[in-house]
């Protein structure tokens, strides 16, 4: 009973006050041991009783839960900080005693501790980090955490931030025990169009939520409203993200789609020819940002050209000195040219480091279209679906109308043949490879838009890059179109059901099963099986 | 009779196992496992020239645990010709298994002092989830041990087998299975430890594990059961059944045209491989104490080929030197020059397929062959 | 039997007869006539009562459009030895993947004897229930000695159990060695199989063959890059099996042709099948193929 007084007083006085001024003895060392020691339910507790009355202590005990640097000694719990110890509630410096215990918090603690760094988050100066705080506050949203929720709205001057506020209010308050707050709670919450607010009304009407009829009434109402609005954005972004996704992967699988498939050179090492042309991206990205910096929102237009030469360069010297001794010996070389990808992989750990480089889209790549409330398609993306498509054009023209494109069919499929008929075919091999590894170096060039850019950028992509070539069937660029496409939608598909990884799995196992029934994959070619 | 080619082949192939030579290096390898090792580390004091360090005996345990790798390795691939690029899986689903027992072995030991291993506590579960419900027991473990990879290498076998999968494609599923199973393993649902793993092993059957002569009693059971295997291969390979594999490995329309099923001679190499695989990854986790997804890569995978290649294919010999070869030369260079390691592993790769199709073993043989007998080229 | 069976067997026997009508010569081959109507099974020994052992009925088999085996109808009878020529791209090498399990036909059956439906079975089993074939290019097992080579061919169990427990026995060993006589490689039986010239090689293939003793061998062009001499004795080896075996062979050669049908003790002609745009272009002896206008015409003319 005189807890529960003290805290009303206690936040009439901070709100009153604004609690920047830090002076408030709100968290007392009984408070701090509250949070810090005892049963995860009880410190849940004492950790949101003292969220209704934040002040700087507050913040620092957090902090320093959240990074395992607090300890507790007897009654007192200290943060430490470069082998100084301080008291949680007052601040004042001490001596760290022996006997300190580390304090241990499971995920579920770590789940509600960063929650309160977020709530704590609505009172700082910065717009930004208020927003971020509301975001990250949505996905925690508790009634306990109203009073702090009125406080923030109170002194928010921001109008949008000030409507997102209201939203989280609303939030807070489904789950209020007041009958007719929640039933306005649910009202204001239909007119949303924001997927979490929808699960969150979903969630009520689940089990072991909402009991009250006129409420669950309301709350379905709501819910059908809000998902006529999302369904199709949702259908949409899922749609565009499989594609963005296979787009990336049909222009991995394009290279191969030549190397392996026209030439049948398994070439483990094209994951590290993509991060060369990614590295030569970069490259170029900080000579324009050095040498042209008003020029800087086209560097991507020369660095198209250069990561395709660049990979083409490394791909024709590996032909002509490892590969070409290899044809025919499937096997060995699989096991060489994955030799070669551990060199180049060390090889740009030694020039660049180990860690990734920053590569930044230009200013007209940044950003994207607004097409619904909850469907945004990120410029970088849609260019580079655009740009696939264009390769997938030029290497089709470049195979079918060219007289270089004749040659390496020629070659390919019948070596002796062509080399009588004067077709030099050492060469034609060395093109048809260098070829095949500048898109690799085009691919690593889009990816270096939309990813990280590092020495094991190409590790990620190798697995996936063969399955599109495999199930595509050897030798079809047709094939590796419609399988990098379709895989890569498939992948979002199954994302949005399973989650990511789960997803990856049963594509992986589709792929699996699907070569067990088509060996030769989708657009395999049947003919006369030659002995052997 | 044709008595002259008669008595050679009928010699070669009703001879006795092992020759006296070999029987006699078998006794000498024997002996220095049970022996020489213990002595040396335990006997001989610390200070003396001869002393065997413990970090010499786990890492000679531990370099053992993955010739038995490539010996398994060589018998699908140098024998049968099939490339795995699975076995890294096999591998770390028998340390799985073995780490399993060993999490349990923890008991009240842990950070958390619960009964569950601490990642469970940390994932906030009240119990056990089904699949370590026989984890307290050390033999339904072991038998976990073989039975897992088996099964999974059956049932995988059986269906990329009877499809008639070949060649760099089934090199890539296997790949591609491995690479599956890493990504499950590293969600904490799975029920594995996710990213971490296993570590923090305390003891085996109730005996600690961070003493001496843990240490030896497993380098040395290490040790016998690579001897085991390689006898076990070395029959194999001599019995028809191993002639057979290698029919399959040089023409198998032939064989399958001369009357033999070659799905089951595959399936059933192709298991055993697995197994012993899922046995030396199980001597593996308790002797370097962690297992972790990351055995489950691609690149691990590929390694065991490569030491298989960089011994010798086809021998059986050759995979053991080689194991020794890389491994040995991977701890030197990640302790003095770690940054050219993947230089060095990178250049063997492409060596060994360019110039050393035979591996050392080949070089070796092909070497006396010539000093032997100068005139002659070298004879296989 | 069933009625709808005996219906069938009627229907087929209909269209048996009239496609006989229109053959330009059938001469001893198997008749067929005598097995429509019974029962199939597909286990035990190969039933060839009705003097045939292979029949090749309305086969077509097709690659993307491309009809490789355009309902070729062929039989062979006990004791045979079939030579069927044909240009490139004939159906030569299909019709014996049918035949031996390794491509399955769109439409047509392919029995073995009387009683063994070829289509139902995998290539091992096949090969189990005696038919041998020996492949266009050789095919032997090229890092195994030339002995293992012929003992791998021994007839025997061929499950994994026995051949892991499997002793050679001394009348196995001296099969072997009257084998190595029989192909001329007496002397090379501990010779790595792939240092051997491609004359060997095939002769090898062809011991291998005989190891398992079938009862119908399907040689692919087995004297391709062979010497003159080594084609002679390879003939000789062909006639001295004639009777005991039957034999399909496949060649271009049409010296290696006429030795064939020439030779031999049996009185009776050879009958030689021209292979057209996958199926039968003409049959009968070879005199009267070589004389018929439309081979002249395809393939001998050419």
């Amino acid at each position: 009973m005189l807890r529960h007084l003290l805290n009303s007083v206690l936040v009439a006085a901070v709100s009153a006050a604004s609690f920047v001024s830090g002076s408030a003895i709100a968290l007392t060392s009984d408070t701090a041991k509250r949070i810090a020691v005892g049963e995860n339910d009880d410190r849940i507790k004492a950790l949101s009783d003292a969220l209704t009355n934040p002040d700087e202590a507050l913040a620092r005990l957090i902090d320093a839960l959240l990074d395992d640097s607090a300890k507790v000694a007897g009654d007192a719990v200290l943060l430490v900080n470069n082998g100084k110890a301080i008291h949680a509630a007052t601040g004042a410096a001490t001596t760290l005693p022996a006997t300190a215990e580390d304090v241990v918090n499971n995920n579920r603690m770590r789940n509600e501790l960063e929650g309160a760094k977020a709530a704590l988050g609505l009172f700082s100066e910065s717009l930004t980090k208020r927003n971020n705080a509301i975001v990250q506050l949505k996905d925690s949203a508790d009634e306990g955490k109203l009073p702090l929720i009125d406080r923030a709205l109170a002194k928010e001057t921001d109008a949008g931030l000030k409507a997102k506020l209201e939203q989280l209010r609303a939030a807070m308050l489904v789950a209020s025990s007041d009958k007719q707050k929640r039933l306005d709670a649910v009202a204001a919450l239909a007119s949303s169009s924001q997927p979490s607010v929808r699960s969150l009304l979903q969630e009520r009407l689940n089990a072991g939520g909402e009991t009250d009829p006129d409420v669950r009434a309301a709350l379905s109402t709501a819910v059908k409203a809000i998902e006529g609005r999302l369904v199709w954005g949702e259908r949409l972004g899922v749609i565009f993200s499989g594609l963005s996704l296979g787009s990336i992967l049909f222009l991995v699988a394009l290279g191969l789609a030549i190397t392996y498939g026209l030439m049948g050179v398994i070439n483990m090492a094209h994951g590290e020819l993509m991060m060369i042309g990614a590295y030569a991206t970069y490259l170029v990205q900080n000579a324009f940002r050095q040498h042209l910096p008003n020029a800087f929102d086209f560097y991507i237009i020369a660095a198209i050209p250069m990561s395709f030469f660049a990979a083409a360069l490394v791909g024709a010297a590996l032909e002509r000195t490892v590969i070409r001794w290899l044809y025919g010996r499937p096997l060995e070389t699989l096991l060489a040219t994955w030799g070669i990808s551990l060199v180049l992989i060390q090889t740009m750990r030694t020039f660049f480091g180990a860690q990734n480089v920053p590569v930044e889209n230009p200013s007209w790549l940044s950003g994207g279209v607004q097409v619904m409330s909850n469907l945004i398609l990120p410029y970088n993306r849609i260019a580079i679906l655009f740009f696939s498509f264009f390769v997938l054009a030029t290497v089709w023209l470049l195979i079918s109308k060219t007289r270089l494109g004749l040659f390496v069919r020629g070659v390919t499929q019948n070596r002796s043949m062509a080399a009588c008929m004067g077709v030099n075919t050492a060469k034609i091999d060395t093109y048809a490879f260098a070829l095949g590894a500048g898109i690799a170096g085009l691919a690593g060039c889009a990816l270096s838009q939309v990813g990280n850019v590092g020495p094991d950028l190409g590790q990620g992509y190798i697995v996936d890059s063969f399955m599109v070539v495999v199930l595509g069937g050897v030798g079809q660029l047709a094939g590796t179109v419609y399988a990098g496409l379709g895989l890569g939608v498939l992948n979002k598909l199954l994302e949005g059901w399973t989650g990511a990884v789960l997803a990856k799995i049963i594509v992986l196992a589709f792929i699996v099963i699907f070569i067990q029934r088509r060996p030769q994959g989708i657009f395999a070619l049947k003919g006369r099986s030659a002995e052997a | 009779m044709n008595t002259s080619i008669m008595s050679s082949t009928v010699n070669q192939s009703t001879a006795t196992l092992l020759g006296t030579r070999a029987r006699m290096a078998l006794a000498a390898v024997i002996a220095i496992l049970v022996l020489v090792i213990p002595i040396f580390n335990l006997v001989v004091p610390a200070d003396s020239v001869f002393h065997l360090s413990d970090y010499a005996v786990s890492l000679l345990g531990k370099i053992m645990c993955y010739a038995i790798c490539a010996l398994a390795m060589d018998l699908i691939w140098g024998y049968t010709g099939i490339l795995s690029l699975g076995h890294g899986l096999f591998f770390a689903l028998g340390g799985y298994a073995m780490g399993m027992y060993l999490m349990r072995q923890i008991g009240r030991e842990g950070v958390y002092k619960s009964d569950l291993p601490d990642f469970m506590v940390f994932l906030d579960w009240k119990e056990v989830p089904w699949h370590w419900l026989g984890s307290q027991s050390f033999v339904v473990q072991m038998f976990l041990v073989v039975a897992v990879p088996g099964v999974l290498a059956f049932v995988f076998g059986y269906f990329a087998f009877r499809s008639r999968i070949k060649g760099v494609y089934f090199s890539i599923i296997t790949q591609a299975l491995t690479y599956a199973s890493m990504l499950l393993f590293f969600r904490n649902e799975t029920g594995f430890g996710g990213n971490n793993g296993f570590t923090d092993f305390k003891r085996l059957l109730g005996i600690p594990t961070a003493t001496s002569s843990m240490r030896v009693t497993l380098c040395v059971l290490t040790g016998l059961i690579l001897v085991v295997f390689y006898v076990m291969s070395k029959a194999i390979i001599a019995s028809k059944y191993g002639r057979v594999l290698q029919a399959i490995r040089d023409a198998e329309s032939r064989v399958l045209f001369t009357g033999y099923n070659t799905l089951w001679y595959k399936l059933s190499i192709w298991t055993l491989s697995a197994m012993m695989c899922g046995v030396a990854g199980a001597l593996y986790v308790p002797q370097v104490g962690i297992i972790n997804p990351g055995e489950m890569s691609p690149a691990a995978s590929i390694e065991i080929a490569i030491w298989t290649a960089v011994g010798g294919r086809a021998t059986l010999i050759g995979p053991i030197v080689g194991a020794f070869f890389v491994n040995g030369a991977k701890s030197w260079f990640t302790v003095t020059f770690p940054e050219y390691w993947l230089y060095f592993l990178g250049a063997m790769f492409i060596a060994v397929t360019l110039f050393l199709p035979q591996g050392i073993v080949g070089l070796v043989r092909k070497l006396s062959a010539k000093y032997a007998n100068p005139t002659k080229r070298g004879a296989p | 039997m069933t009625p709808d069976l005996l219906e069938e067997g009627t229907k087929r026997r209909e269209a048996y007869l009239a496609r006989q009508a229109s053959a330009l010569t059938v001469g001893e081959s198997g008749g067929q006539a005598a097995s429509f109507g019974r029962v199939v099974s597909s286990t035990g020994e190969v039933d060839t009562a009705h003097g045939g052992i292979l029949y090749v009925d309305d086969i077509t088999v097709s690659f993307d459009g491309f009809r490789a085996l355009n309902k070729l109808t062929l039989n062979i009878a006990v004791g045979e030895l079939r030579c069927i020529i044909g240009p490139n791209g004939a159906g030569k090498t299909t019709m014996m993947d049918v035949i031996t399990g390794k491509t399955k036909p769109d439409s047509g059956r392919a029995f073995f004897g009387s009683n063994i439906d070829l289509l139902r079975l995998r290539e091992s089993e096949i090969a189990g229930r005696g038919i041998g074939r020996k492949f266009q290019k050789p095919t032997v097992f090229e890092q195994l000695s030339v002995f293992e080579n012929l003992e791998l061919a021994l007839k025997m169990d061929r499950r994994v159990r026995a051949s892991l427990m499997h002793k050679l026995t001394s009348a196995d060993s001296d099969r072997i060695a009257e084998m190595l006589k029989l192909i001329h490689l007496k002397d090379s039986g501990s010779r790595t199989a792939g240092d051997l010239s491609h004359g060997q090689k095939q002769w090898l293939e062809i011991g291998m063959l005989l190891m398992q003793d079938p009862k119908l061998l399907l040689l692919d062009e087995p004297v391709a890059g062979m010497t003159d001499e080594e084609t002679e004795r390879t003939a000789e080896l062909f006639l001295s099996l004639e009777g005991t075996h039957s034999l399909v062979v496949v060649e271009h050669d049409m010296k290696f042709i006429g030795e064939l049908v020439n030779g031999g003790q049996r009185e009776k002609k050879k009958i030689v099948t021209v292979l057209h745009e996958g199926s039968v272009l003409a049959e009968g002896a070879l005199a009267d193929v070589q004389a018929n206008e439309r081979v002249v015409e395809v393939y001998l003319g050419r």
